[in-house]
């Protein structure tokens, strides 16, 4: 019921990752402003299809900001404007008719593009791989209401457990670390006791995959806590920090 | 004897009592040598519950596990989407709960078209899955002395969901999804992301592989194994707009159905009532929102029709709490199907609000006054901020606007009581096989069956059916193989080919809206018919018009809908017959010819205790074309009933 607006687009275009890449320029006119600005961009794809042009590639599925597959740069910040929001869930009431948007992929060495906003984020695949679960084969498991866990800790270590892995943190760190990424899963784990056993050797290992698959390190400038739609903390950082040390000592 | 009728396989039920017939069935099953193991290769198609907690579990075993998945993560499969809950029969709330109490509302929430045997199996097993993913660290929620909290949920009588906030599908996928990574990083799982399964390889009338499509270099590949599980998920995108994620498909399922794999129950298809309605014709998606709200929220509409008043300047007596006053009992908890019915009617009835009339009012006024916005905004907060991000309004300040929305499939992939489907060596896991819901799924109840199915039924069965047949590795390069490449590259290539000027997307929402006009809500034979030749009508058209540009090779996402697409269009088919051909009424299947005087469904127990089971028949159109099929032929596997008759469902 809140009308229509036009919108200018600048989208990244590239179509392989070693060919060149260059901004192509759109504009939608009157579209409703209770579209999406992922279904803004299906409308824009739609036409660019009749006018047999290539349509603008970019990662979703979930389209509720649950399943971590979308994820752009909309005006420089990860995800766009909207607080604790997925760009999937961003809402064209969020902008002014005639507003210009300038869309671009994640850049990090660790996320390789593969075309126009779509890029290649298995490397977070991988540092979960490295240590991010509790070693219980299927059918080891003691009773549930065995182990006892306060109604907070638990509450806590879910907070923690809600990183989607949009890659967002590290595509908005100008080293490209995945610190928030990593610090999430470690707490996660650590604030239950099933994490306790292996607690040491998954902080170390996740700590130093990330190095191997090319993620910077953190230098606190906060950025990733300013775009994380799952709101995790930066403290969860320092806290991995002082973990660091608690086991080298 | 397990009820058998002809040209169905034996569905391999155990004789003997049900309530231990899990127990005995796995003791006696052969098993597999950890040596032998270790030379056995198995193929899973898809990474979430079900996919993800097969592979893992399999892989710890010792075989050597292919997971395929169309995502670019594991984690991203569509469970992660699940809000409210998995149940399980621990009674931890202390309230009479039971293995047969779960087994029970299992049976009669899916309308006594669901084998009991199976049923029971879950309740037995569900305890265990609770276990399973605390041990993995599943932060559930708990109660203050540190256990586990329960919740109540979709109508039940009894305490028995756990939850991880709204967000349970999401934590319990990332307990697979890690346990699943673990496997990856010790090289017993090679992880396969971005692959689209296009086909299924069979030889000798045994699934031995599949062909994907690479979906970044667009190659086809084939890969081979001694026995090949699909949990490719649900196709409630069959109409286009529904809950589930938007790359949701059928094609996997199809693709085995083509060689020969029955398609049990098409038509039962969940629709759930508490969606955020479509509005603008580029709305790609229906959000769901937790039936929990119908906790406290009412639902109503204006009784005067087409009421041009906002909802705030009509007077309680200009209100119709109608779930409320048609079933006073229950209220506003009455069961999907139920409350999806009523509102569908009265929306057409000229009584609906928002654009076209076609949604109802969820209202929190009365909660908000009586527990507070403190207590209302703890429970719901979360939904509440959802529904204002996507549309604009906030719910304390007026009531929500909520539709019915297609959400999930009972239906799917024909299986045995080993979880095996009509083609010896093809297993069939979570939503993608049409276990054990029967026609209507209690909510928290899929999470269950796809954990069930992954972590321990599957393991067991597919491990007795390897000891069992030494099939010799196959090479990709066996002409069966070939063959099966060749029928994928004639569809893509038949795609790319048509050169029309329409995008996949305007086919797609056609074919969406003849769906829930005729095979949703609610179904009468006539529109049925006009379904049937009105698809068949747009699929022509949809060979003939649509657009999809670009290559085979590199990425093509417009390729991947349009392969798609094309699956939903024989599928929605087979769903028509199946709809047609079910002269009853019940659970989620509502036939208006058949229905009591009052409006509630009315099963036919004897004609139609049995679960439908349909076999493709091959046409005779160009392979690149898709062959317009012969009419695919209708078996049916009698059910019994041992334990408990079928009753009637009364929520008056
Ligand atoms: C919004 C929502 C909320 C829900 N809430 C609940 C709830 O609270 N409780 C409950 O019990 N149930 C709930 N459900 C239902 C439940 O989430 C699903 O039934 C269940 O998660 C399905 O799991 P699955 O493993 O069978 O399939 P999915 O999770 O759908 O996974 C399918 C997998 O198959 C892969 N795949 C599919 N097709 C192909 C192909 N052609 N080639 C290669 N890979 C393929 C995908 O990549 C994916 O990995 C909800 C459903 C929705 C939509
Ligand atoms: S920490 Fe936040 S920003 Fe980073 S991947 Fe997780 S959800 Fe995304
Ligand atoms: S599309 Fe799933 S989070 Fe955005």
């Amino acid at each position: 019921m809140s009308g229509t607006l036009s919108l200018n687009l600048r989208i990244w275009r590239q179509a392989s990752p070693d060919g060149p890449g260059a901004y192509g320029s759109y504009r939608l006119e009157q579209i409703s402003r209770d579209l999406s600005l992922l279904e803004a961009l299906d409308v824009l794809n739609e036409q660019l299809i009749g006018a047999g042009e290539r349509p603008v590639t970019f990662e979703h599925d979930c389209r509720e900001g649950i399943c971590g597959s979308c994820g752009f740069l909309v005006n420089g910040q990860a995800h766009g404007p909207q607080r604790a929001t997925t760009v999937c869930q961003l809402y064209l009431r969020q902008f002014k008719d005639g507003d210009t948007l300038v869309l671009d992929p994640w850049r990090a060495k660790a996320f390789p593009l593969i075309q126009d906003l779509a890029v290649d984020r298995a490397s977070l695949d991988s540092l979960i791989g490295a240590g991010g679960y509790c070693s219980v084969n299927t059918g080891n498991a003691p009773e549930a209401n065995g182990t006892l866990i306060g109604k907070d800790q638990a509450a806590s270590a879910f907070d923690t457990a809600t990183c989607i892995g949009c890659g967002a943190c590290v595509a908005s760190c100008r080293n490209a670390s995945a610190s928030l990424f990593v610090a999430a899963k470690l707490a996660h784990l650590a604030q239950l006791p099933q994490g306790q056993p292996e607690r040491s050797h998954r902080a170390r290992a996740m700590q130093a995959e990330m190095e191997q698959q090319g993620f910077g390190s953190c230098s606190n400038n906060l950025e990733c806590e300013a775009v994380c739609p799952k709101q995790i903390s930066a403290d969860w950082i320092s806290w991995m920090h002082r973990e660091g040390r608690r086991q080298s000592s | 004897m397990s009820p058998r009728s002809s040209g169905l396989p034996d569905s391999r039920i155990p004789a003997g009592p049900v309530a231990d017939a899990w127990r005995r069935t796995r003791d006696g099953l052969p098993l597999i040598s950890p040596l032998r193991k270790r030379q056995l290769q198995v193929l899973v198609v898809g990474s979430g519950l079900a996919g993800a907690s097969v592979a893992a579990t399999l892989a710890e075993q010792g075989y050597r596990v292919k997971l395929v998945t169309f995502h670019d993560s594991p984690r991203r499969a569509h469970s992660v989407a699940a809000q409210g809950g998995i149940n399980a029969a621990k009674n931890y709330a202390n309230d009479g709960d039971s293995i047969e109490r779960l087994f029970a509302d299992t049976l009669k929430g899916g309308d006594f078209r669901a084998r009991e045997a199976g049923c029971h199996r879950l309740a037995e097993i569900s305890g265990g899955i609770i276990d399973q993913c605390v041990a993995q660290g599943v932060p559930f929620a708990r109660e203050y002395g540190g256990t586990l909290a329960n919740r109540n949920f979709g109508g039940s009588l009894v305490s028995r969901t756990f939850y991880a906030r709204g967000q349970t599908g999401q934590q319990l996928l990332y307990g697979a999804y890690q346990a699943l990574m673990r496997q990856v990083a010790a090289g017993q799982v090679e992880l396969l992301t971005r692959r689209d399964m296009l086909e299924l390889v069979t030889v000798d009338g045994v699934a031995r592989g599949i062909v994907c499509r690479h979906l970044i270099t667009g190659a086809l590949e084939t890969h081979t194994a001694h026995a090949v599980l699909l949990a490719s998920g649900g196709y409630s995108n069959v109409y286009y707009l529904s809950t589930n994620a938007l790359k949701s498909n059928a094609s996997a399922i199809w693709a085995a159905h083509r060689q020969g794999a029955l398609f049990a129950n098409p038509c039962f298809t969940q629709i759930h009532p508490t969606s955020i309605p479509s509005g603008d014709a580029f709305q790609s998606k229906l959000t769901l929102m937790s039936e929990s709200l119908r906790n406290d929220g009412r639902v109503w509409l204006p009784v005067q029709r087409d009421d041009p008043r906002t909802a705030a300047a009509i007077p309680e007596a200009e209100r119709d709490y109608f779930l409320e006053r048609q079933y006073p009992a229950y209220g506003n908890m009455v069961p999907r199907d139920v409350a999806s019915r009523r509102a569908r009617e009265l929306c057409n009835g000229g009584q609906g609000v928002g654009p076209g009339g076609r949604s109802v009012y969820l209202d929190f006024n009365d909660a908000i006054a009586d527990h507070g916005r403190a207590t209302i905004a703890a429970r719901y907060g979360n939904l509440f901020e959802m529904y204002e991000r996507i549309t604009g309004d906030d719910p304390m300040a007026g009531p929500m606007r909520i539709y019915p929305a297609p959400h999930y499939t009972m239906g799917g992939l024909w299986v045995d009581y080993h979880l095996m489907s009509s083609i010896p060596g093809l297993f069939v896991l979570g939503e993608a096989n049409f276990s054990e819901h029967g026609a209507n799924r209690l909510g928290a109840s899929a999470l269950m069956q796809g954990l069930a199915d992954g972590y321990f039924i599957a393991p067991a069965t597919v491990t007795a059916w390897l000891a069992g047949n030494p099939t010799p590795e196959i090479a990709p390069d066996h002409p069966a193989c070939r063959e099966a490449e060749a029928r994928a590259q004639g569809r893509l290539h038949g795609l790319l080919a048509v050169g029309g000027s329409q995008p996949v997307d305007g086919f797609h929402r056609e074919l969406g809206h003849l769906m829930i006009e005729y095979c949703g809500i609610s179904r009468c034979a006539e529109g049925l018919q006009t379904g049937l030749k009105q698809v068949a009508l747009l699929e022509a058209r949809f060979h003939q018009e649509v657009r999809v540009p670009g290559e085979a090779t590199g990425p093509n996402g417009e390729l991947e809908k349009a392969l798609r697409v094309a699956d939903f269009f024989s599928l929605a088919q087979l769903m028509l017959r199946d709809a047609l051909a079910r002269e009853e009424s019940c659970g989620a299947h509502f036939r208006e010819e058949h229905q009591t005087p009052e409006g509630e469904a009315l099963r036919d127990d004897g004609s139609f205790a049995h679960i439908a089971a349909w076999q493709y028949q091959p046409g005779s159109g160009e392979p690149t074309q898709p062959a317009p099929a012969a009419e695919p032929v209708r078996h049916s596997e009698p059910l019994q009933f041992t334990v408990m008759q079928p009753s009637t469902r009364n929520y008056r």
